[in-house]
């Protein structure tokens, strides 16, 4: 139990980063500060980059608090994929803010938060880095500064401080009835207890609710569609895929790391959030005229698809929620920058003003209709190669009624996907404008595409690692 | 290694819509020399290797040119490509019609072309990849990439129907698309849980067809998973109930569109019904067959008398579609080689002269701006040339001795009343023939024959590049009625191992089929 450095490496290469680019801003003049995002997702990526070197170390350090293993790695690189895109996208958002650039730093200790908490050992850490993560984005929700921003920013600060004070109780009850908040030796303590403790069931309901609020799973989702339509777009983006992600990470790590021999409990509870999401949130998502809140119900949707994976028990589970991770990342951030890069030059977010619009840049309808279809999990795309691995996963054991639900639910999500596909492809436009992609966004959304469309036929990279996050989480 | 020509067939369209990307839109005549182009080559290798396998390998059967590289480890995925005497057929059929779509006229295309042909050549690779798949996840691939660009096809290309005024080509799209993706979601549930099982059985997870098919499947689980397939599968041969989206889909959408979607596309269901519902399933085809049979009646019958009472011509076929699926369906469901081979070579026959009918109205229709019979009458003053091929499709639709769909709908009747589980229905379905005869011979003399009309004096006869998809269809048409062993020995050696599997299954249960 040493304190080595090097384990905590790219997260204090992270924050350093942070500062940096912080004191850069200082000394460049306000109209150039947005060109500061292209120094910061150069840093992220060598960051990104030496993450590849920690594959393989699977250790606890510092006191049994931090571990470093292929699960927490590959999501690691998850956010920092996810961060990198944002930030790219964001620079004309900035530019637009009259270079408020700390908007990038509040992004960065959000990033932060993220990749602590997927290596959180411990429930304390845990708790840390999930309030490091969920404040910076209560701070990025009302960063705009007209009312609807404000708004977000504010009911995303009350509930979610709500889910969080439901969180801890949550976890203190389960410190209460085993005496330690190691997440590794809980499942050891548990085992001891010789009859089924109602304490701990009512403290892992807890932990449930307080993560489905994150996730936003059904019956915990009210918060997302106001705050993915008000917050500035590229906050909704990092929150939609970074935040999410980390939340079905560690939902993976509490449920079958810590507490696998109440998967009695909990196994059914999961199927219904998840049932209930994917019906609810594909439903909800047709009659929607708001793109963003359009895609805040998909997501929804999505959530309940990924968290099937846990169901399965096993590794296989494991590796389809982190290889859905991913293609969820990718698809949703293609989405919502086409949304942002759209809004920033027309400022609407109006399914019906995309009329047109593979006439004004056939490139941003061609992203959005293949991301949206990557999401309904139509092949080529990387979408139904995630579906095949986590519903393969699953009905091993027995969730076939889970998986024909969930393939009737995507193929539901195809009907509002394509009704905006019509919009873009049928109706004239309504000016003849072209549209403009700035370089950033260009970039992130030819990387998205290719990626979706790669993966999809192509899924072995993806897979490889995910295989080995899963082989990590559950030995 | 020998020449990948499967793989070359295959992406040889999809390499046209990849080129058509980087040439402006204004040049659409590039753009369709292009996939004309690709289409044409794709079409000559496939006649190719058709005479190369009837030459060669037919007596042998099983699969030949085959191609195998390990694609997705984990998932026990390769990327298999191979034909056999009955999926050939198949991919003939897809490759003529193919090229024909490509020429023949899709009235508003001029709007838009190289959208269109970009989409019409993801479409017909498609369709291929379907057919020359080996491997479920391929299949499954290709399955599903055909029904976005469809859906695209129907709503920017379409049109809407006179005698059907409430259904617009965007609800006949979506109502296209929905059926046949929410068909294909119990698909793929039923695939998945055959995969997993099947990884169960053998240690390592595959999707390979002809290792899957040495597994026995318990019998209820066999029951439960051709359940879950059939319904993916019925919905895409436009089984009565779930045929409702066809006519409307056909009638809604562009000409091309049409030809490959009634030609082809939809024989994907019986095609997968064949290979992998029932070769893997032989005990849950049992079980079905009955069901099959009885609901194929409706197919033949009803939808037949609704035929009677259309007056849009693309409606008339869109039926007739349906009504024809109907024998193909008594043929799968009498689970006999004479039944399967009649109801596998018509749908080969049905592929062609459907293209052909479509082919046809969209000339037509292109020309007069009208599809609805009351108002024409008389084309044959002014288009002999187009009213005989017209009566050649009339003809091959009622079933005529020489043309190509005789022996086929002949075969099926000689398999379903041979069968004890097919032979009142099929007593019942051959009313259906008369009705056919009459609905589509109505149709030729209401638009061909009667006295002149003026109004239709400006049209010109079909002739240069707009007779060559008809010119070809109805070549085949000729060839394969006059000497149908082209056609059914091909069939009869694919189909024997899939009735060798049935006829194994019967004995396995103590009783036959």
């Amino acid at each position: 139990m040493d304190i080595n450095v090097t384990y905590l490496a790219l997260e204090i290469l992270t924050s350093l980063l942070a500062v940096l680019v912080l004191l850069l801003g200082l000394l460049v003049p306000k109209e150039k500060r947005h060109a500061l995002g292209y120094v910061l997702a150069a840093g992220l990526v060598v960051v990104l980059v030496l993450s590849f070197q920690y594959y393989g170390l699977n250790e606890t350090v510092i006191f049994g608090t931090f571990t470093v293993d292929d699960f927490a790695v590959f999501f690691k690189q998850v956010f920092l994929i996810a961060a990198v895109l944002v930030i790219l996208s964001s620079t004309m958002y900035v530019q637009k803010m009259n270079g408020n650039y700390e908007f990038y730093i509040i992004t960065v200790v959000a990033l932060l938060g993220m990749m602590v908490l997927v290596s959180a050992a411990d429930m304390l850490t845990l708790y840390i880095a999930l309030e490091t993560m969920t404040i910076s984005f209560y701070i990025l929700a009302g960063y705009k500064t007209d009312q609807k921003s404000s708004e977000a920013g504010m009911k995303y600060l009350i509930l979610g401080a709500v889910s969080s004070a439901v969180f801890l109780y949550g976890l203190s009850l389960v410190y209460g009835m085993t005496g330690t908040t190691v997440i590794a030796e809980i499942a050891g303590k548990v085992q001891d207890l010789s009859t089924l403790s109602p304490a701990l069931v009512f403290g892992l309901l807890l932990v449930l609710a307080g993560l489905g609020f994150k996730i936003s799973l059904v019956p915990f989702q009210m918060w997302t569609p106001d705050v993915y339509e008000g917050a500035p777009t590229p906050v909704t983006t990092f929150l939609a895929t970074g935040s999410k992600a980390a939340s079905f990470a560690i939902m993976a790590r509490i449920l079958l790391v810590a507490l696998p021999d109440y998967s009695a409990h909990w196994q059914f509870l999961v199927a219904v959030l998840a049932a209930s999401s994917m019906i609810i949130g594909n439903l909800v998502a047709i009659p929607q005229t708001n793109i963003k809140r359009m895609l805040a119900y998909s997501s929804i949707g999505q959530a309940g698809y990924i968290i099937t994976g846990i169901l399965a028990l096993n590794v296989a589970g494991v590796t389809a929620l982190s290889f859905y991770s991913l293609v969820y990342v990718l698809a949703t951030i293609a989405a919502f920058v086409v949304v942002m890069t759209f809004s920033a030059q027309t400022g609407s977010d109006e399914i019906k003003d995309y009329a047109g619009l593979s006439q004004r840049s056939p490139f941003m309808a061609a992203v959005l209709t293949i991301s949206m279809l990557s999401m309904a999990g139509i092949p080529p795309l990387a979408g139904f190669a995630g579906k095949l691995y986590l519903f393969k996963s699953i009905v091993a054991q027995g969730y076939l009624w889970l998986v024909i639900l969930g393939l009737v639910m995507s193929m539901v999500s195809v009907y509002y996907y394509l009704l905006v596909a019509k919009v873009m492809y049928l109706s004239e436009p309504l000016d003849n404008t072209s549209i403009k992609v700035p370089p950033g966004a260009k970039f992130t959304l030819l990387l998205t595409m290719i990626a979706l469309l790669v993966f999809g036929v192509y899924p072995q990279p993806i897979s490889v690692l995910a295989n080995l996050a899963g082989s990590a989480l559950l030995p | 290694m020998n020449f990948p020509i499967l793989t070359t067939i295959l992406l040889l369209p999809l390499i046209g819509a990849i080129i058509s990307i980087f040439v402006p839109k204004e040049k659409s005549n590039i753009i369709r020399g292009i996939a004309g182009l690709t289409t044409f080559i794709s079409l000559i290798l496939t006649i190719f290797i058709y005479y190369l396998y009837y030459t060669r390998y037919m007596l042998t059967g099983g699969y030949a040119f085959t191609e195998s590289i390990p694609w997705v480890a984990d998932l026990g995925v390769t990327y298999g490509l191979g034909v056999d005497g009955f999926s050939l057929p198949l991919v003939l059929l897809t490759n003529v019609i193919g090229f024909c779509a490509v020429y023949s006229r899709s009235w508003s295309e001029e709007k838009r072309a190289k959208e269109f042909y970009i989409l019409l050549l993801i479409l017909i690779t498609g369709v291929m990849g379907t057919f020359l798949a080996t491997d479920l996840f391929i299949f499954f691939l290709f399955y599903e990439v055909v029904v976005i660009p469809i859906y695209l096809m129907v709503i920017i290309w379409g049109s809407g129907s006179k005698t059907r005024t409430d259904i617009g080509k965007e609800y006949a799209g979506m109502k296209l698309t929905i059926y046949l993706l929410i068909g294909s979601a119990f698909l793929l549930a039923g695939l998945i849980w055959m995969y997993v099982l099947a990884g169960d059985m053998l240690g390592a997870p595959t999707f390979d067809l002809a290792t899957l098919a040495t597994l026995d499947f318990a019998p209820n689980l066999q029951i439960a998973i051709f359940g879950l397939m059939a319904l993916g599968f019925l919905s895409l041969i436009s089984m009565f109930p779930f045929h409702s989206w066809s006519p409307d889909g056909y009638a809604g959408a562009p000409t091309a569109v049409s030809m490959i979607h009634a030609g082809v596309l939809k024989k994907i269901g019986g095609y997968g019904l064949i290979r992998i519902g029932i070769f893997l399933f032989p005990l849950g085809a049992k079980f079905w067959a009955p069901v099959i049979a009885v609901l194929a009646i409706g197919n033949v019958v009803y939808t037949a008398l609704i035929s009677l009472a259309q007056k849009d011509m693309k409606y008339v076929v869109g039926y007739s579609s349906v009504s024809h699926m109907g024998f193909v369906l008594i043929g799968i469901a009498s689970l006999s080689l004479i039944g399967l081979n009649g109801a596998v070579a018509n749908m080969f026959a049905h592929g062609i002269m459907a293209a052909l009918f479509f082919s046809i109205i969209g000339y037509i229709y292109g020309i007069t701006r009208t599809r609805y019979i009351p108002d024409l009458g008389g084309l044959a003053h002014q288009m002999p040339r187009l009213a005989g091929t017209f009566l050649v499709a009339a003809m091959a639709s009622a079933g005529l001795p020489g043309l190509l769909t005789f022996v086929p709908e002949f075969t099926i009747f000689i398999g379903a009343f041979d069968s004890p589980v097919t032979k009142i229905p099929a007593f019942i379905v051959l009313t259906g023939i008369v009705i056919g005869a009459v609905y589509v011979l109505r149709m030729a003399a209401n638009v061909l024959f009667g006295p002149r009309k003026k109004e239709w004096d400006y049209v010109e006869d079909i002739k240069g590049f707009s007779l060559l998809p008809i010119a070809v269809l109805v070549a085949f048409a000729v060839i394969f009625g006059l000497f149908p062993s082209l056609l059914m020995d091909m069939v009869n050696s694919g189909i024997e191992p899939i009735a060798a599997k049935l006829l194994a299954a019967g004995f396995q249960i103590g009783g036959s089929l």
